[in-house]
Protein backbone atom coordinates (compact mmCIF):
# COMPACT_ATOMS: atom_id res chain seq x y z
CA UNK A 1 0.00 0.00 0.00
CA UNK A 2 1.25 3.06 -1.32
CA UNK A 3 1.93 6.36 1.61
CA UNK A 4 -0.73 8.22 -0.60
CA UNK A 5 -2.89 5.43 -0.07
CA UNK A 6 -2.41 5.61 3.51
CA UNK A 7 -2.99 9.57 3.70
CA UNK A 8 -5.82 9.21 1.35
CA UNK A 9 -7.63 6.63 3.79
CA UNK A 10 -6.76 8.62 7.11
CA UNK A 11 -7.66 11.94 5.84
CA UNK A 12 -11.31 9.93 5.14
CA UNK A 13 -11.56 8.53 8.49
CA UNK A 14 -10.07 12.17 10.29
CA UNK A 15 -13.33 13.45 8.10
CA UNK A 16 -15.57 11.09 9.24
CA UNK A 17 -15.31 11.81 12.44
CA UNK A 18 -14.89 15.46 12.21
CA UNK A 19 -18.70 15.15 10.38
CA UNK A 20 -19.78 12.31 12.95
CA UNK A 21 -18.92 15.10 15.74
CA UNK A 22 -21.12 17.21 14.41
CA UNK A 23 -24.04 14.55 14.19
CA UNK A 24 -23.09 13.42 18.15
CA UNK A 25 -23.24 17.21 19.39
CA UNK A 26 -26.54 17.71 17.32
CA UNK A 27 -28.57 14.86 18.15
CA UNK A 28 -32.14 15.45 19.82
CA UNK A 29 -31.32 13.44 22.07
CA UNK A 30 -28.80 14.99 23.42
CA UNK A 31 -30.28 18.10 23.56
CA UNK A 32 -31.94 18.52 27.23
CA UNK A 33 -28.58 17.61 28.67
CA UNK A 34 -26.52 19.94 27.02
CA UNK A 35 -28.64 22.70 27.89
CA UNK A 36 -28.86 21.59 31.52
CA UNK A 37 -24.59 21.52 31.47
CA UNK A 38 -24.60 25.03 29.88
CA UNK A 39 -26.78 25.99 33.00
CA UNK A 40 -23.29 25.06 35.33
CA UNK A 41 -22.01 28.00 35.79
CA UNK A 42 -24.54 30.07 36.41
CA UNK A 43 -25.74 27.53 39.56
CA UNK A 44 -24.54 30.01 42.16
CA UNK A 45 -26.29 32.74 40.80
CA UNK A 46 -29.53 31.25 40.92
CA UNK A 47 -29.41 30.11 44.76
CA UNK A 48 -28.46 33.34 45.60
CA UNK A 49 -31.66 34.96 43.80
CA UNK A 50 -33.97 32.79 45.22
CA UNK A 51 -32.63 32.44 48.68
CA UNK B 1 -35.50 21.27 43.65
CA UNK B 2 -32.36 21.67 45.25
CA UNK B 3 -30.52 18.24 47.22
CA UNK B 4 -30.36 18.88 51.10
CA UNK B 5 -26.87 20.61 51.56
CA UNK B 6 -23.72 18.56 51.74
CA UNK B 7 -21.10 19.78 55.13
CA UNK B 8 -18.41 20.61 52.50
CA UNK B 9 -16.66 24.01 51.97
CA UNK B 10 -14.94 24.52 48.84
CA UNK B 11 -11.44 25.11 48.55
CA UNK B 12 -10.67 28.74 47.95
CA UNK B 13 -7.37 29.43 50.05
CA UNK B 14 -5.09 28.41 47.35
CA UNK B 15 -7.12 30.05 44.69
CA UNK B 16 -7.18 33.19 46.62
CA UNK B 17 -3.17 33.05 46.77
CA UNK B 18 -2.94 32.04 42.91
CA UNK B 19 -5.03 34.91 41.87
CA UNK B 20 -2.76 37.14 44.38
CA UNK B 21 0.38 35.84 42.74
CA UNK B 22 -1.05 36.44 39.39
CA UNK B 23 -1.30 39.82 40.17
CA UNK B 24 2.32 40.39 41.68
CA UNK B 25 3.83 38.30 38.83
CA UNK B 26 1.89 40.10 36.40
CA UNK B 27 3.69 43.56 37.70
CA UNK B 28 6.68 41.86 37.66
CA UNK B 29 6.65 40.35 34.23
CA UNK B 30 5.20 43.35 32.79
CA UNK B 31 7.90 45.96 34.50
CA UNK B 32 10.85 43.47 32.94
CA UNK B 33 8.90 43.60 29.49
CA UNK B 34 9.59 47.54 29.86
CA UNK B 35 12.84 47.49 31.06
CA UNK B 36 14.06 45.39 28.25
CA UNK B 37 12.02 47.51 26.17
CA UNK B 38 13.86 50.49 26.89
CA UNK B 39 17.00 48.92 26.65
CA UNK B 40 16.08 48.53 22.55
CA UNK B 41 15.59 52.62 22.57
CA UNK B 42 18.57 53.13 24.81
CA UNK B 43 20.83 50.47 23.74
CA UNK B 44 23.76 51.48 26.53
CA UNK B 45 21.36 51.14 29.16
CA UNK B 46 23.01 48.99 32.54
CA UNK B 47 25.84 48.69 29.47
CA UNK B 48 28.37 46.24 31.17
CA UNK B 49 26.18 44.81 34.16
CA UNK B 50 26.12 41.18 32.73
CA UNK B 51 22.69 39.98 34.68
CA UNK B 52 21.17 43.03 33.75
CA UNK B 53 21.64 42.67 29.79
CA UNK B 54 18.86 42.18 27.28
CA UNK B 55 19.65 38.61 26.76
CA UNK B 56 19.41 37.57 29.92
CA UNK B 57 16.41 39.34 30.95
CA UNK B 58 14.41 39.08 27.74
CA UNK B 59 14.06 35.28 28.79
CA UNK B 60 13.16 36.82 32.00
CA UNK B 61 10.16 38.40 30.55
CA UNK B 62 9.04 35.67 28.95
CA UNK B 63 9.18 33.23 31.81
CA UNK B 64 7.93 35.81 33.99
CA UNK B 65 4.66 36.72 31.99
CA UNK B 66 4.11 33.42 30.40
CA UNK B 67 4.62 31.08 33.57
CA UNK B 68 4.42 33.24 36.25
CA UNK B 69 1.79 35.21 35.54
CA UNK B 70 -0.17 32.83 33.12
CA UNK B 71 0.42 30.21 34.54
CA UNK B 72 -0.71 31.44 38.40
CA UNK B 73 -3.76 32.87 36.27
CA UNK B 74 -4.64 29.40 34.73
CA UNK B 75 -3.92 27.42 38.00
CA UNK B 76 -6.20 29.67 40.14
CA UNK B 77 -8.86 29.98 37.89
CA UNK B 78 -8.80 26.47 36.49
CA UNK B 79 -9.05 24.95 40.52
CA UNK B 80 -11.44 27.65 41.38
CA UNK B 81 -14.00 26.49 37.94
CA UNK B 82 -13.40 22.95 38.74
CA UNK B 83 -14.95 23.46 42.60
CA UNK B 84 -18.05 25.50 41.20
CA UNK B 85 -18.69 23.67 38.10
CA UNK B 86 -18.63 20.19 39.68
CA UNK B 87 -19.95 21.11 43.03
CA UNK B 88 -17.06 19.58 45.15
CA UNK B 89 -13.82 20.32 47.17
CA UNK B 90 -10.69 19.87 45.46
CA UNK B 91 -8.97 16.73 45.90
CA UNK B 92 -6.36 16.81 48.35
CA UNK B 93 -5.48 19.95 50.11
CA UNK B 94 -2.07 19.06 50.90
CA UNK B 95 -1.05 18.15 47.10
CA UNK B 96 -3.18 21.46 46.08
CA UNK B 97 -0.34 23.11 48.55
CA UNK B 98 2.52 22.05 47.28
CA UNK B 99 1.05 23.27 44.18
CA UNK B 100 0.80 26.72 44.72
CA UNK B 101 4.02 26.22 46.55
CA UNK B 102 6.20 23.86 44.08
CA UNK B 103 5.12 26.24 41.42
CA UNK B 104 6.02 29.29 43.19
CA UNK B 105 9.85 28.06 43.89
CA UNK B 106 9.92 27.26 40.15
CA UNK B 107 9.06 30.72 39.22
CA UNK B 108 11.74 32.10 41.90
CA UNK B 109 14.26 29.51 40.72
CA UNK B 110 14.12 30.40 36.92
CA UNK B 111 14.23 34.26 38.39
CA UNK B 112 17.88 33.96 39.86
CA UNK B 113 18.91 31.27 37.67
CA UNK B 114 18.17 32.99 34.24
CA UNK B 115 19.94 36.77 34.92
CA UNK B 116 22.80 34.46 35.94
CA UNK B 117 23.35 32.71 32.62
CA UNK B 118 21.91 29.61 33.02
CA UNK B 119 20.02 27.94 29.67
CA UNK B 120 19.29 25.52 27.57
CA UNK B 121 18.73 28.11 24.89
CA UNK B 122 15.78 26.92 24.07
CA UNK B 123 13.08 29.36 23.94
CA UNK B 124 10.00 29.62 26.43
CA UNK B 125 11.96 26.03 27.88
CA UNK B 126 15.24 28.38 28.55
CA UNK B 127 15.22 26.44 32.02
CA UNK B 128 17.76 24.23 32.85
CA UNK B 129 17.51 20.26 34.03
CA UNK B 130 17.11 20.41 37.83
CA UNK B 131 14.22 22.92 37.33
CA UNK B 132 13.10 20.82 34.82
CA UNK B 133 12.53 18.12 36.90
CA UNK B 134 10.49 20.51 39.77
CA UNK B 135 8.19 21.52 37.15
CA UNK B 136 7.75 18.09 36.11
CA UNK B 137 6.94 16.88 39.78
CA UNK B 138 4.81 20.08 40.43
CA UNK B 139 2.72 19.68 37.09
CA UNK B 140 1.88 15.87 37.88
CA UNK B 141 0.18 17.14 41.15
CA UNK B 142 -1.60 19.27 39.86
CA UNK B 143 -3.12 17.31 37.01
CA UNK B 144 -3.37 14.93 40.35
CA UNK B 145 -5.66 17.79 41.81
CA UNK B 146 -7.47 18.72 39.12
CA UNK B 147 -8.65 15.04 37.60
CA UNK B 148 -8.78 13.83 41.41
CA UNK B 149 -11.38 16.67 41.66
CA UNK B 150 -13.16 15.73 38.43
CA UNK B 151 -13.32 11.96 39.87
CA UNK B 152 -15.03 13.24 42.77
CA UNK B 153 -17.69 15.65 40.79
CA UNK B 154 -21.27 15.63 42.15
CA UNK B 155 -22.95 16.02 38.34
CA UNK B 156 -22.79 13.58 35.85
CA UNK B 157 -21.50 15.83 33.03
CA UNK B 158 -18.31 17.51 32.72
CA UNK B 159 -18.43 21.55 31.83
CA UNK B 160 -16.55 21.93 28.89
CA UNK B 161 -14.35 24.42 30.61
CA UNK B 162 -12.69 21.39 32.19
CA UNK B 163 -12.36 19.80 28.99
CA UNK B 164 -10.43 22.96 28.02
CA UNK B 165 -8.45 22.89 31.26
CA UNK B 166 -7.69 19.29 31.21
CA UNK B 167 -5.94 18.94 27.62
CA UNK B 168 -3.91 22.06 28.81
CA UNK B 169 -2.81 20.35 31.74
CA UNK B 170 -2.35 16.48 29.75
CA UNK B 171 -0.80 18.71 26.80
CA UNK B 172 1.90 20.60 28.66
CA UNK B 173 2.99 17.60 30.63
CA UNK B 174 3.72 15.78 27.14
CA UNK B 175 5.16 19.00 25.91
CA UNK B 176 7.71 19.73 28.97
CA UNK B 177 9.16 16.09 28.94
CA UNK B 178 9.96 15.92 25.55
CA UNK B 179 11.33 19.06 24.64
CA UNK B 180 13.80 18.89 27.81
CA UNK B 181 14.80 15.53 27.45
CA UNK B 182 18.40 16.14 27.96
CA UNK B 183 22.11 15.10 28.77
CA UNK B 184 22.98 17.11 32.22
CA UNK B 185 26.85 17.22 32.41
CA UNK B 186 26.65 19.51 35.36
CA UNK B 187 24.18 20.72 38.00
CA UNK B 188 23.67 24.05 36.01
CA UNK B 189 24.33 22.67 32.14
CA UNK B 190 22.44 19.80 29.93
CA UNK B 191 22.85 18.79 26.46
CA UNK B 192 19.19 18.35 24.58
CA UNK B 193 19.60 14.80 23.52
CA UNK B 194 17.87 15.93 19.88
CA UNK B 195 20.27 17.17 17.30
CA UNK B 196 20.30 19.43 13.80
CA UNK B 197 16.81 19.59 12.18
CA UNK B 198 15.23 17.14 14.74
CA UNK B 199 16.16 19.54 17.23
CA UNK B 200 14.77 22.72 15.76
CA UNK B 201 11.55 20.63 14.80
CA UNK B 202 11.09 19.35 18.41
CA UNK B 203 11.45 22.34 20.27
CA UNK B 204 9.00 24.55 17.80
CA UNK B 205 6.58 21.45 18.04
CA UNK B 206 6.40 22.58 22.00
CA UNK B 207 6.95 25.91 21.08
CA UNK B 208 3.73 26.28 19.19
CA UNK B 209 2.08 24.18 21.02
CA UNK B 210 3.02 25.98 24.36
CA UNK B 211 0.69 28.62 22.42
CA UNK B 212 -2.05 26.09 21.63
CA UNK B 213 -2.82 24.63 25.04
CA UNK B 214 -1.07 26.74 27.77
CA UNK B 215 -1.74 29.85 26.08
CA UNK B 216 -4.71 29.11 24.10
CA UNK B 217 -6.70 25.93 25.22
CA UNK B 218 -6.42 26.84 29.16
CA UNK B 219 -7.40 30.39 29.02
CA UNK B 220 -10.51 28.99 26.71
CA UNK B 221 -11.44 27.49 29.74
CA UNK B 222 -10.84 30.53 31.92
CA UNK B 223 -13.69 31.98 28.58
CA UNK B 224 -16.04 29.21 28.80
CA UNK B 225 -16.45 30.06 32.51
CA UNK B 226 -16.40 33.49 32.76
CA UNK B 227 -18.24 35.28 29.69
CA UNK B 228 -21.41 33.42 30.54
CA UNK B 229 -21.09 34.13 34.48
CA UNK B 230 -20.71 37.40 33.84
CA UNK B 231 -23.01 37.62 31.42
CA UNK B 232 -25.51 35.77 33.14
CA UNK B 233 -26.39 33.80 30.77
CA UNK B 234 -25.36 29.84 29.28
CA UNK B 235 -22.92 30.19 26.50
CA UNK B 236 -24.42 30.72 23.03
CA UNK B 237 -24.28 26.99 21.69
CA UNK B 238 -22.97 24.68 24.09
CA UNK B 239 -22.75 22.17 21.11
CA UNK B 240 -20.56 24.53 19.08
CA UNK B 241 -18.41 24.30 22.15
CA UNK B 242 -18.20 20.46 22.32
CA UNK B 243 -16.89 20.71 18.24
CA UNK B 244 -14.81 23.29 18.88
CA UNK B 245 -12.65 21.75 21.50
CA UNK B 246 -12.00 18.31 19.69
CA UNK B 247 -11.46 20.58 16.46
CA UNK B 248 -8.59 22.75 18.39
CA UNK B 249 -6.87 20.42 19.59
CA UNK B 250 -7.09 17.82 17.03
CA UNK B 251 -5.27 20.79 14.56
CA UNK B 252 -3.04 22.48 17.07
CA UNK B 253 -0.79 19.66 17.40
CA UNK B 254 0.62 19.75 14.22
CA UNK B 255 0.82 23.84 12.71
CA UNK B 256 4.11 23.91 14.75
CA UNK B 257 6.28 23.96 11.19
CA UNK B 258 4.91 27.29 10.51
CA UNK B 259 8.16 28.37 12.65
CA UNK B 260 10.72 27.08 10.03
CA UNK B 261 9.18 27.96 7.13
CA UNK B 262 12.51 28.37 4.83
CA UNK B 263 14.90 26.39 6.79
CA UNK B 264 16.60 23.31 7.00
CA UNK B 265 13.45 21.49 7.99
CA UNK B 266 12.04 19.19 5.31
CA UNK B 267 9.56 21.22 2.96
CA UNK B 268 6.79 18.59 3.23
CA UNK B 269 7.23 19.43 6.91
CA UNK B 270 6.91 23.27 6.05
CA UNK B 271 3.95 22.85 4.17
CA UNK B 272 2.04 20.66 6.54
CA UNK B 273 2.56 23.02 9.11
CA UNK B 274 1.45 26.15 6.89
CA UNK B 275 -1.77 24.15 5.74
CA UNK B 276 -2.82 23.10 9.66
CA UNK B 277 -2.08 26.68 10.66
CA UNK B 278 -4.90 27.73 7.88
CA UNK B 279 -7.55 25.20 8.99
CA UNK B 280 -6.69 26.15 12.86
CA UNK B 281 -8.55 29.33 11.81
CA UNK B 282 -11.89 27.73 11.86
CA UNK B 283 -12.36 26.25 15.42
CA UNK B 284 -10.67 29.34 16.55
CA UNK B 285 -13.05 31.56 14.96
CA UNK B 286 -15.94 29.19 16.04
CA UNK B 287 -14.64 29.14 19.57
CA UNK B 288 -14.29 33.41 19.69
CA UNK B 289 -17.54 33.47 17.76
CA UNK B 290 -19.69 31.34 20.33
CA UNK B 291 -17.96 33.36 23.78
CA UNK B 292 -18.80 36.45 21.67
CA UNK B 293 -22.71 35.44 21.02
CA UNK B 294 -22.99 34.40 24.39
CA UNK B 295 -23.60 38.40 24.96
CA UNK B 296 -26.52 38.31 22.58
CA UNK B 297 -29.15 39.90 24.09
CA UNK B 298 -27.22 41.42 26.66
CA UNK B 299 -25.20 43.52 24.42
CA UNK B 300 -26.08 46.91 26.72
CA UNK B 301 -23.81 45.45 29.01
CA UNK B 302 -20.71 46.18 27.53
CA UNK B 303 -21.94 49.36 27.94
CA UNK B 304 -21.89 49.38 31.85
CA UNK B 305 -20.12 46.55 32.64
CA UNK B 306 -16.20 46.96 32.88
CA UNK B 307 -15.20 43.15 33.47
CA UNK B 308 -17.30 42.50 30.15
CA UNK B 309 -15.44 44.97 28.79
CA UNK B 310 -12.26 42.94 29.64
CA UNK B 311 -13.69 39.72 28.13
CA UNK B 312 -15.08 40.73 25.36
CA UNK B 313 -12.23 43.14 23.90
CA UNK B 314 -9.77 39.91 24.90
CA UNK B 315 -12.12 37.76 22.76
CA UNK B 316 -11.70 40.74 19.83
CA UNK B 317 -8.05 39.98 19.97
CA UNK B 318 -8.10 36.68 20.26
CA UNK B 319 -10.04 37.11 16.92
CA UNK B 320 -6.98 39.55 15.39
CA UNK B 321 -4.46 37.09 16.47
CA UNK B 322 -5.69 34.12 15.10
CA UNK B 323 -6.92 35.87 11.76
CA UNK B 324 -3.43 37.15 11.60
CA UNK B 325 -1.50 33.94 12.67
CA UNK B 326 -3.04 31.75 9.72
CA UNK B 327 -1.51 34.31 7.53
CA UNK B 328 1.85 34.81 8.63
CA UNK B 329 2.82 30.74 8.14
CA UNK B 330 1.71 31.09 4.39
CA UNK B 331 5.25 30.93 3.01
CA UNK B 332 5.00 34.25 0.89
CA UNK B 333 3.82 36.33 3.67
CA UNK B 334 6.22 34.27 6.28
CA UNK B 335 9.45 35.23 3.50
CA UNK B 336 7.97 38.87 4.58
CA UNK B 337 7.52 38.16 8.82
CA UNK B 338 9.48 36.34 9.85
CA UNK B 339 12.58 37.40 12.34
CA UNK B 340 10.80 40.95 11.83
CA UNK B 341 9.15 42.75 14.81
CA UNK B 342 5.98 41.99 12.96
CA UNK B 343 6.01 38.77 14.95
CA UNK B 344 6.48 40.45 18.06
CA UNK B 345 3.67 42.63 17.32
CA UNK B 346 1.32 39.43 16.88
CA UNK B 347 2.85 37.52 19.71
CA UNK B 348 1.71 40.75 21.60
CA UNK B 349 -1.56 40.76 20.39
CA UNK B 350 -1.87 37.49 21.39
CA UNK B 351 -0.43 37.75 24.70
CA UNK B 352 -1.47 40.70 26.05
CA UNK B 353 -4.66 41.48 24.35
CA UNK B 354 -6.00 38.05 24.81
CA UNK B 355 -4.13 36.14 27.25
CA UNK B 356 -3.99 38.89 29.96
CA UNK B 357 -7.05 40.27 29.05
CA UNK B 358 -9.07 37.38 29.44
CA UNK B 359 -7.22 36.78 32.68
CA UNK B 360 -7.75 40.67 34.13
CA UNK B 361 -11.43 39.95 33.49
CA UNK B 362 -11.87 36.80 35.05
CA UNK B 363 -9.43 37.87 37.69
CA UNK B 364 -11.14 40.83 38.82
CA UNK B 365 -14.50 38.41 38.37
CA UNK B 366 -13.70 35.83 40.51
CA UNK B 367 -11.94 38.23 43.52
CA UNK B 368 -15.10 39.21 44.93
CA UNK B 369 -16.80 35.72 45.34
CA UNK B 370 -13.49 34.74 46.63
CA UNK B 371 -13.62 37.45 49.71
CA UNK B 372 -17.49 36.92 50.27
CA UNK B 373 -18.29 40.69 48.64
CA UNK B 374 -20.44 41.48 45.63
CA UNK B 375 -18.12 43.23 43.54
CA UNK B 376 -14.44 45.02 43.46
CA UNK B 377 -13.86 47.85 45.54
CA UNK B 378 -14.15 50.23 42.23
CA UNK B 379 -15.86 49.44 39.52
CA UNK B 380 -14.59 52.54 38.37
CA UNK B 381 -10.72 51.63 38.43
CA UNK B 382 -11.42 48.66 36.37
CA UNK B 383 -12.72 50.48 33.85
CA UNK B 384 -9.60 53.25 33.98
CA UNK B 385 -7.62 49.50 33.83
CA UNK B 386 -9.57 48.87 30.59
CA UNK B 387 -8.87 51.87 28.93
CA UNK B 388 -5.28 51.66 30.29
CA UNK B 389 -4.74 48.57 28.99
CA UNK B 390 -6.25 48.44 25.79
CA UNK B 391 -4.52 51.56 24.57
CA UNK B 392 -1.19 50.22 25.49
CA UNK B 393 -1.89 47.22 23.07
CA UNK B 394 -3.07 49.49 20.32
CA UNK B 395 -0.20 51.27 20.64
CA UNK B 396 2.13 48.30 21.17
CA UNK B 397 0.78 46.22 18.29
CA UNK B 398 0.35 49.11 15.90
CA UNK B 399 3.99 50.26 16.28
CA UNK B 400 5.47 46.96 15.73
CA UNK B 401 3.29 46.06 12.62
CA UNK B 402 4.48 48.85 11.13
CA UNK B 403 7.99 48.40 12.16
CA UNK B 404 8.12 44.81 10.99
CA UNK B 405 6.22 45.43 7.56
CA UNK B 406 8.86 48.21 7.42
CA UNK B 407 12.11 46.19 8.01
CA UNK B 408 10.40 43.28 5.96
CA UNK B 409 10.35 45.19 2.89
CA UNK B 410 14.15 47.14 3.50
CA UNK B 411 15.55 43.78 3.83
CA UNK B 412 14.28 42.08 0.51
CA UNK B 413 15.18 45.63 -1.71
CA UNK B 414 17.72 45.38 -4.46
CA UNK B 415 19.46 47.47 -6.97
CA UNK B 416 18.89 47.03 -10.22
CA UNK B 417 22.23 44.82 -10.41
CA UNK B 418 21.16 42.91 -6.89
CA UNK B 419 23.10 44.09 -4.67
CA UNK B 420 20.70 44.83 -1.30
CA UNK B 421 19.43 48.83 -1.38
CA UNK B 422 19.59 48.90 2.34
CA UNK B 423 22.14 48.48 5.04
CA UNK B 424 21.11 46.11 8.19
CA UNK B 425 21.68 49.59 10.38
CA UNK B 426 19.78 51.54 8.18
CA UNK B 427 16.48 49.39 8.91
CA UNK B 428 17.42 49.84 12.27
CA UNK B 429 17.23 53.33 12.09
CA UNK B 430 14.05 53.38 10.32
CA UNK B 431 12.85 51.13 12.82
CA UNK B 432 13.86 53.20 16.17
CA UNK B 433 10.90 55.87 16.78
CA UNK B 434 8.57 52.71 16.25
CA UNK B 435 10.76 51.19 19.71
CA UNK B 436 9.56 54.51 21.65
CA UNK B 437 5.92 53.64 20.75
CA UNK B 438 6.35 50.87 21.66
CA UNK B 439 7.79 51.55 25.12
CA UNK B 440 4.72 54.09 25.90
CA UNK B 441 2.53 51.65 25.22
CA UNK B 442 4.17 49.19 27.80
CA UNK B 443 4.05 51.92 30.43
CA UNK B 444 0.38 52.14 29.89
CA UNK B 445 -0.29 48.41 30.51
CA UNK B 446 2.26 48.31 33.64
CA UNK B 447 0.31 51.73 34.78
CA UNK B 448 -3.15 49.59 34.72
CA UNK B 449 -1.56 46.51 36.74
CA UNK B 450 -0.49 48.94 39.22
CA UNK B 451 -4.42 50.23 39.32
CA UNK B 452 -5.18 46.99 39.82
CA UNK B 453 -2.73 45.67 42.51
CA UNK B 454 -4.55 48.99 44.22
CA UNK B 455 -7.81 47.66 43.37
CA UNK B 456 -7.61 44.46 44.60
CA UNK B 457 -5.67 45.23 48.16
CA UNK B 458 -8.61 47.95 49.31
CA UNK B 459 -11.03 44.91 48.13
CA UNK B 460 -8.85 42.82 50.20
CA UNK B 461 -9.34 45.38 53.19
CA UNK B 462 -12.79 45.32 52.98
CA UNK B 463 -13.54 41.72 52.99
CA UNK B 464 -16.37 40.13 55.43
CA UNK B 465 -14.73 37.08 55.43
CA UNK B 466 -11.74 34.66 54.12
CA UNK B 467 -13.97 32.17 55.40
CA UNK B 468 -14.05 29.11 52.89
CA UNK B 469 -17.88 29.07 51.27
CA UNK B 470 -19.87 26.09 51.59
CA UNK B 471 -20.11 23.63 48.45
CA UNK B 472 -23.58 24.39 46.49
CA UNK B 473 -25.90 21.88 46.60
CA UNK B 474 -26.89 20.16 43.44
CA UNK B 475 -30.00 20.70 41.64
CA UNK B 476 -31.90 17.51 41.13
CA UNK B 477 -32.14 18.72 37.10
CA UNK B 478 -29.01 17.31 36.56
Amino acid sequence: MSAGTVSGAVTAVLLALFVGAWAWAWSERRRAGFEAAARLPLDEDETEAQP
Amino acid sequence: MINPPVDERYNDGVVRQFALMTVVWGIVGMAVGVLIAAQLYWPTLFEGIAWLSYGRLRPLHTNAVIFAFGGCALMGTSLYVVQRTCHVRLFSDRLASFVFWGWQAVIVSAAVTLPLGFTQGKEYAELEWPIDILITLVWLSYAAVFFGTLLRRRVAHIYVANWFYASFIVAVALLHVVNNLALPVGWFKSYSVYTGAVDAMAQWWYGHNAVGFFLTAGFLGMMYYFVPKQAGRPVYSYRLSIVHFWALIAIYMWAGPHHLQYTALPDWAQSLGMVFSLVLLAPSWGGAINGVMTLSGVWHKLRTDPIIKFLVVALSFYMIATFEGPMMSIKTVNSLSHYTDWTVGHVHAGALGWVAMISLGSLYAMWPRLLGLKQMWSERLIDAHFWLHTLGVVFYIASMWIAGVMQGLMWRATNADGTLSYSFVESLAATYPYYLIRLFGGLLVLAGMGLMAWNVWQTWRSARTTEDPAVLPVATAH
